[in-house]
């Protein structure tokens, strides 16, 4: 080994870098994976009535499932336009 | 009872063909009657990987469709006993798998007094897929040593797990890790990811690993399954994880990189 590899061998291994990145994407996918079906169409019906009354959009309207325990908060989290 | 065992992986060129042939050759080597059964209808290639391609005459299709007998499909491998494969369709309609059709042959395989079913799945994560490892009892999920192998295999794994015939009744599919074309040298520099930081991210029981090695290539150019050469690291690995499958303890080998001497690290490069 020469004194140019002992250098390089401080920088980070990319294989750490890998397994940094693969267990954040791995996490979020299956938190997603584990939401329900219906969560999709739910926040589009939701949408629908809140337009009803307030002129909103998509990214406006935040539904989330959280699971603690054997308890689950819908959380719906909407932002309403400036007056 | 026929065992079912899916031979998945998402991500496409990983060895999956590889793994199904030698694993299925492994199994009939013990004397285990096995089949192997080819589920990629379009791009058919467990045939010319096991030296079969030109005795086919019926396929998995053919089968399906009354067109022809199990019996009629099957080829017996030349190599070992027991060992029937089952080829891949080459239409082009994708949906020509039947889930009605697919546990038929299953069944019938099973009845005919198989003991274990090898079903070779293609690529991603379509309806091929999903016949692939939809009746399977175990999976083999092959993966690389390499970030989209990895996440794909994690995807694989939750289609496993909720959308599988066993997940639908509430039990599980017995999951094993096969991680392929590993070079332990790279992984001890750092350049590629462990066996165990890949055990650790996908938390699956490994059934072994396969060295990255010359001679997978030199017996898919023949169609020798890789398992009949027991001079490879790559043929002792799979014999292993063979071996793993039948329940037996086996400690894993091929992980570590060699420590190597001074005269093979001072003339190792040309070897």
């Amino acid at each position: 080994m020469s004194i140019l590899d002992f250098f390089r061998n401080n920088k980070k291994d990319t294989a750490a870098v890998a397994k940094e990145r693969l267990q954040i994407i791995v996490a979020h996918e299956r938190n997603q994976r584990n939401q329900p079906d219906y969560l999709p169409k739910l926040q589009q019906e939701l949408l629908e009535v809140i337009r009803k009354y307030v002129d909103v959009n998509q990214d406006q309207v935040e539904v989330a499932l959280d699971n603690a325990g054997n308890c689950s908060v819908l959380e719906l989290n909407i932002t309403l336009p400036d007056r | 009872m026929a065992k079912i065992i899916v031979v998945t992986s998402g991500k496409g060129g990983v060895g999956k063909t590889t793994s199904s042939a030698a694993i299925s050759s492994g199994l009939a080597l013990r004397g285990h009657k096995t089949a192997v059964i080819d589920f990629d209808i379009g791009l058919r290639n467990l045939d010319i990987v096991m030296n079969c391609e030109r005795r086919v005459v019926y396929d998995f299709v053919n089968v399906i469709n009354g067109d022809a007998t199990l019996r009629q499909a099957l080829i017996k491998d030349k190599r070992v006993d027991n060992l029937y494969i089952l080829p891949a369709s080459q239409t082009r309609d994708k949906d020509a798998l039947s889930m009605d059709g697919v546990e038929r042959v299953l069944k019938e395989l099973a009845d005919d007094g198989f003991e274990y079913i090898i079903c070779d799945s293609p690529a991603g994560i379509e309806h091929g897929a999903f016949m692939a490892l939809y009746f399977a009892d175990t999976a083999i999920v092959v993966a690389n040593p390499e970030v989209s192998s990895v996440r794909d295999s994690d995807r694989i794994l939750g289609i496993l797990q909720s959308k599988s015939r066993r997940a639908e009744n509430g039990e599980r599919v017995e999951e094993y890790l096969l991680l392929t074309r590993y070079n332990p040298e790279r992984a001890a520099k750092g350049e590629m990811l462990a066996v165990e930081d890949v055990e650790e991210i996908l938390a699956t029981k490994l059934l072994g690993v396969i060295p990255e090695s010359e001679t997978v290539l030199k017996a898919s150019n023949q169609g020798i399954p890789v398992i009949h050469d027991d001079q490879s690291t790559a043929g002792q690995a799979y014999s292993d994880a063979v071996a793993r499958l039948l329940g037996e303890e086996v400690e894993q080998r091929f992980i570590h990189a060699e420590q190597k001497g001074l005269f093979k690290r001072l003339f190792g490069r040309t070897a």
